[in-house]
């Protein structure tokens, strides 16, 4: 079988903007923790009205298969991220490897330090 | 019912998180620690920062300001733990500032030589090591975490101390002297570094039993010195403890009495430098006042535009 399905007449234009954001419900960023002493760690998102009714959504979408203990979701409009291709102001130190401890030599004798 | 299920949690090894219902003295005795713990790393970055402008080498001057960068880093992880627990930063800064809450002792000792920014990195970061090895498992979720990755950090701390400690002991003569001589300095106050004994220590008992504290004062300074006793060994140096002998019985070393008098004296902050450290903070932070307030005109600026 083929996913790529012949244009027939009357089929809309395939082109989709996407930019039409009207009446449309705010995006929530979701946060799973999968046990106790775990952190929360991003699972996804989805589309709610609220804050509320998005950790609801969360329930339904994310943890069917007893995933964790516990939930956030975030506005995604509250996140603020880093530029990717501004990773190197981001994250340095490959240039400064003595940041690391493997960089230093200490005998075998002395033991694990 | 509340009670109960924070003991269920305990007894089952799981974490406390901060939203669960804990004992009212449970949070007060996790906010003093992980306070104490923060203003330890913010104070311990002035021993070392004494020394940055007189690194001998450009190499070993990077290192320094790198392994102060992390104690700053680890101050504020610290400070975010305990703000899950209600409390907020500038509160805790008030009360390091009035010296209201304390700081580990060791900082109140001065930095007197280049050889000890190897002996605070070997032995100081090495007892702290112990430490926090074993506040990984501490029962509170955030403390736990802020563990894992301070640990990480700290064995490239403990790793750049030995190797200068080891450069100066392969040196001339002079620099071996100043490498026994920063090792004589630092022995006794890094042990102190565990706290009283266990026969005399007033939280231990507590903290141990809601599994914030997961091994007492006592079996963790045993741990220290039998790891630091042959690394001394191989430096070549005499640890200042007439005392200090291995016992085949018990497969542990024995070392000699603590001075008690002179832990409690600094402690109630008559050591060496206790009043510098904190005049020096207030400083820092009342000098910082105009970038404090410039970064608030500047956001609000950012926000009304």
């Amino acid at each position: 079988m083929t996913y790529s399905v012949p244009q027939v007449a009357g089929e809309a234009e395939s082109k989709v903007t996407g930019t039409e954001t009207n009446g449309v419900w705010p995006l929530w960023e979701v946060f799973i923790r999968q046990k106790r002493g775990l952190a929360h760690v991003h699972a996804g998102s989805l589309h709610a009205p609220d804050a509320d009714s998005a950790l609801l959504a969360a329930r339904d979408v994310y943890t069917r298969r007893v995933e964790g203990v516990s939930i956030w979701v975030v506005a995604s409009t509250d996140i603020v991220a880093s530029d990717p291709d501004e990773a190197p102001a981001f994250f340095e130190a490959i240039e400064k490897p003595y940041r690391h401890a493997t960089h230093y030599d200490i005998p075998d004798e002395v033991g694990q330090m | 019912m509340n009670d109960a299920k924070f003991r269920a949690l305990l007894d089952a090894e799981e974490k406390v998180e901060s939203t669960d219902w804990m004992p009212e003295e449970y949070r007060q005795t996790l906010i003093r620690q992980i306070a104490q713990h923060a203003h330890s790393e913010i104070i311990g970055m002035q021993p070392e920062g004494n020394w940055i402008s007189r690194a001998p080498s450009l190499r070993r001057k990077a290192i320094l300001i790198a392994k102060v960068q992390d104690e700053a880093g680890h101050g504020l992880y610290l400070y975010s733990a305990a703000e899950t627990l209600g409390v907020n930063r500038d509160q805790l800064m008030e009360l390091l500032h009035s010296g209201k809450q304390k700081y580990s002792s060791i900082f109140n000792y001065p930095t007197l030589s280049w050889a000890d920014m190897g002996a605070i990195g070997w032995l100081v970061d090495g007892a702290a090591i112990t430490n926090q090895v074993m506040l990984k498992r501490c029962s509170y979720g955030p403390y736990a975490r802020a563990m894992v990755k301070i640990c990480l950090e700290e064995s490239f701390h403990q790793r750049q101390g030995y190797e200068i400690m080891l450069t100066l002991c392969n040196g001339s003569a002079e620099q071996k002297a100043m490498a026994q001589d920063s090792l004589d300095r630092w022995w006794w106050p890094s042990l102190m570094m565990f706290g009283p004994h266990d026969s005399e220590s007033t939280h231990t008992e507590q903290s141990m039993e809601w599994k914030i504290k997961r091994v007492s004062n006592d079996e963790l300074r045993q741990q220290f010195v039998d790891m630091t006793v042959p690394q001394a060994d191989y430096l070549g140096l005499q640890i200042p403890d007439p005392d200090l002998a291995w016992n085949e019985e018990r497969g542990h070393y024995d070392f000699g009495p603590i001075d008690w008098d002179e832990f409690w004296a600094v402690v109630k902050g008559h050591g060496p430098m206790n009043r510098d450290r904190i005049e020096h903070k207030r400083k820092a932070w009342d000098d910082g006042a105009w970038v404090r307030q410039a970064a608030a005109v500047s956001s609000a600026v950012a926000v009304s535009a």
